[in-house]
């Protein structure tokens, strides 16, 4: 299959994300014996935020292996699996959990095509839960894309919803480049956890792919452009929605990967509205927010008829009490309320 | 050890039980009818450590003021049985302003520096810390001691190792403690560990490593007195590891459909096992066992009114405390 084929209708068959990314690793696995998984739960337990949910069942603890609780081993594996040219899907259980193996991540993963002179290739796809919104506090709740998306060598892949995790999952382990793929715990569709409806829609059963590097419109409008990523896409659009009952037109544009970035898309849109709100459940510095405003500002700062306006965690660590968490974390509220205050 | 030293014991354990099962009860009280792991007065991940009080009250019954405890994302019964307010504790977990933390740390985040408590969700990353306590308490000149926990999936960590060498060559009087739970999650101990006793890890390092077996709380009094009689003593670091039991789920939730040795779990807890040990012996009464039970509820009780009746933090509160 080649990037440029159109992926198909999304049909009628609804599936949670956690599913649809089960589903895509299941296909490749099928597809190709080179594929398999390893990871800390990923087994009988299917992942503990269902990402291999019944692949286990179907490929066996031999293709879908439970590891000690050793990143640094166990990541390190899937580099050498890679470069030897397997193509594993390893999990890291909790993206904050990266500190006991960023070695093995930034100065291994990332870096062995570059310094091979591009002699050396190393497909695999490291998957990790992130995001809060459930009070699992400073330690379990981070997103962190902006901390990996700034270090040079890895794609960054940030799925929304149901249909783009399946197609960029695939597109992620059939691509020759280490590819970080960072799932929301929020947006999986669990049933264990609150959700967002968005987080269950239609997925094609079949594989098929949705091209790295490209931003989706999720929605059209005129008056603002919200850009975000993954379960703030989904927020973003039920904001969206509400305010269109307000005649305010939101343009919705969901990054889907931070690595590659899609800088036209961005572009072409604030081009469009004159107005930029980026929504960011990573921290406000040094990061995403702050290289969406750098793109226009480098470009055409002109295009703007107000201000970036950045709602981004305030560079505080996620607190575990609810009222300190929903105060930090950018929710529905504040998006409606940034949205307006462009427009003021 | 002493008849008191057994009825203290049997005491502590049944206040951190009682403690938990109301937990337990309570932070599923209001996540009815759909189980949603964020609602409710308490939200998040909860690790209860029923079946593992032996570990717990057997090293902690050794430590006395100054010393320190790093647990894990299991923290209840070390914090308890060290000394920990339980008030404090649980409005944190209610994530009440009054909590030990105010709220920022929640059930897996419990710091009390005032007894010299802290606790990680991240695997083994107390153990490199606890090195750091003993190396402030050797170089000050006090015989305190830090006693560093982790679960045994921990032992194939990379952190568990470097802190076991460096505590050492250092000398540091720490004390590793290994609750060996049999499962990592859903993962059995022999599935992902290669020895059969974490213990012998001890032997790469230099020091000593005692296995103690069947969750049995007085056998882990007297093999964790001889570790912090060492560490106290200025001999060095010793590694300690406690076969124990997870009586219930990895975290509340957890269905445990992966669990092989389900059927047994309640006949192995240590709690009823050790009140007949003691009615056996003569060191325990039926009356004095339901006065135990009794004035653990009444603590408990007492402790969660506090919590509820606490004020929840303010949104802004949030950007506090990121620096001194």
């Amino acid at each position: 299959m080649t990037a440029t084929e159109t992926p198909p209708d999304a049909g009628t068959r609804r599936v949670t994300t956690a599913k649809a990314m089960a589903e895509a690793i299941g296909l490749e696995m099928r597809d190709n014996p080179e594929v398999f998984v390893m990871g800390e739960d990923v087994g009988a337990y299917g992942g503990i935020f269902g990402s291999t949910t019944d692949l286990f069942a179907e490929f066996g603890a031999d293709r879908v292996i439970d590891t000690p609780i050793s990143e640094t081993g166990f990541i390190g594996a899937g580099i050498g699996a890679a470069v030897e040219g397997m193509r594993p899907v390893v999990e890291l259980m909790f993206v904050d959990f990266y500190g006991v193996c960023m070695d093995q991540i930034s100065n291994h993963m990332a870096k062995i095509h570059y310094e091979s002179g591009g002699a050396v290739k190393v497909p695999m796809v490291l998957m990790a839960a992130t995001g809060g919104g459930y009070s699992d506090a400073a330690q379990h709740s981070q997103c962190l894309w902006g901390t990996f998306a700034h270090l040079p060598g890895m794609k960054v892949v940030v799925p929304s919803n149901p249909y783009d995790a399946k197609g960029l999952m695939a597109s992620a382990i059939r691509d020759d480049n280490p590819v970080l793929y960072l799932f929301h715990k929020g947006a999986q569709g669990l049933v264990w956890m609150e959700k967002n409806p968005r987080s269950i829609a239609d997925v094609p059963e079949e594989a098929f792919t949705v091209p790295i590097g490209k931003a989706a419109t999720a929605r059209e409008g005129t008056d603002v452009t919200i850009v975000t990523l993954s379960l703030s896409v989904q927020h973003s659009l039920d904001v969206a929605e509400e305010l269109a009952g307000e005649g305010i037109s939101v343009e919705v544009i969901d990054l889907r990967s931070l690595v590659p970035l899609d800088r036209q898309a961005v572009l072409d849109s604030v081009a469009k509205t004159g107005r930029l709100l980026v929504v960011d459940e990573d921290y406000k510095s040094f990061g995403l927010s702050g290289e969406i405003a750098a793109i226009v500002a480098e470009t055409d700062p002109t295009m703007l008829a107000k201000p970036v306006s950045r709602l981004a965690v305030p560079d505080v660590p996620i607190p575990y009490s609810r009222p300190l968490e929903y105060g930090i974390l950018p929710t529905r509220e504040k998006i409606s309320a940034a949205v307006k205050d462009l427009l003021a | 050890m002493t008849s008191l030293d057994r009825l203290a014991m049997y005491t502590e354990m049944v206040r951190i039980r009682q403690y938990e099962t109301r937990i337990m009860q309570e932070y599923h009280a209001d996540k009815t009818p759909a189980w949603d792991i964020g609602a409710g007065l308490i939200p998040g991940e909860m690790h209860l450590s029923a079946g593992q009080e032996p570990a717990a009250v057997g090293v902690c019954a050794h430590l006395k003021k100054g010393d320190a405890v790093t647990a894990t994302h299991r923290p209840h019964h070390f914090a308890l049985a060290h000394g920990v307010d339980m008030n404090a504790m649980t409005a944190e977990i209610y994530g009440r302003t009054t909590g030990l933390c105010k709220g920022k740390g929640g059930h897996m985040h419990l710091f009390d520096p005032e007894n010299h408590f802290s606790c990680s969700g991240i695997i083994a990353q107390g153990y490199p810390v606890a090195c750091g306590q003993a190396m402030a308490m050797k170089r000050r000149g006090t015989d305190n001691v830090a006693v560093a926990v982790t679960g045994e999936g921990a032992a194939n960590q990379g952190a568990f190792h470097e802190a076991l060498n460096l505590a050492a060559v250092w000398n540091l009087p720490v004390v590793f403690v290994i609750e060996d739970n049999d499962w990592a999650i859903s993962v059995p101990r022999g599935e992902s560990t290669a020895n059969t006793s974490n213990a012998d890890r001890a032997a790469g390092y230099g020091i000593p490593g005692v296995r103690v077996e069947n969750n049995d709380v007085e056998a882990v009094f007297e093999a964790a007195g001889a570790a912090v009689d060492r560490a106290r003593a200025g001999e060095g670091p010793s590694l300690l590891e406690i076969h124990t039991l997870r009586l219930l789920g990895h975290f509340e939730g957890d269905a445990q459909a992966y669990r092989s040795d389900l059927e047994t779990v309640d006949e192995r807890d240590p709690i009823p096992r050790y009140a007949a040990s003691l009615m056996e012996s003569g060191d325990l009464t039926e009356a004095q066992a339901e006065e135990v039970k009794a004035a653990a509820d009444a603590e408990v009780d007492a402790a969660i009114q506090f919590a509820i009746e606490s004020p929840l933090p303010q949104p802004e509160d949030a950007l506090d405390d990121v620096f001194a």
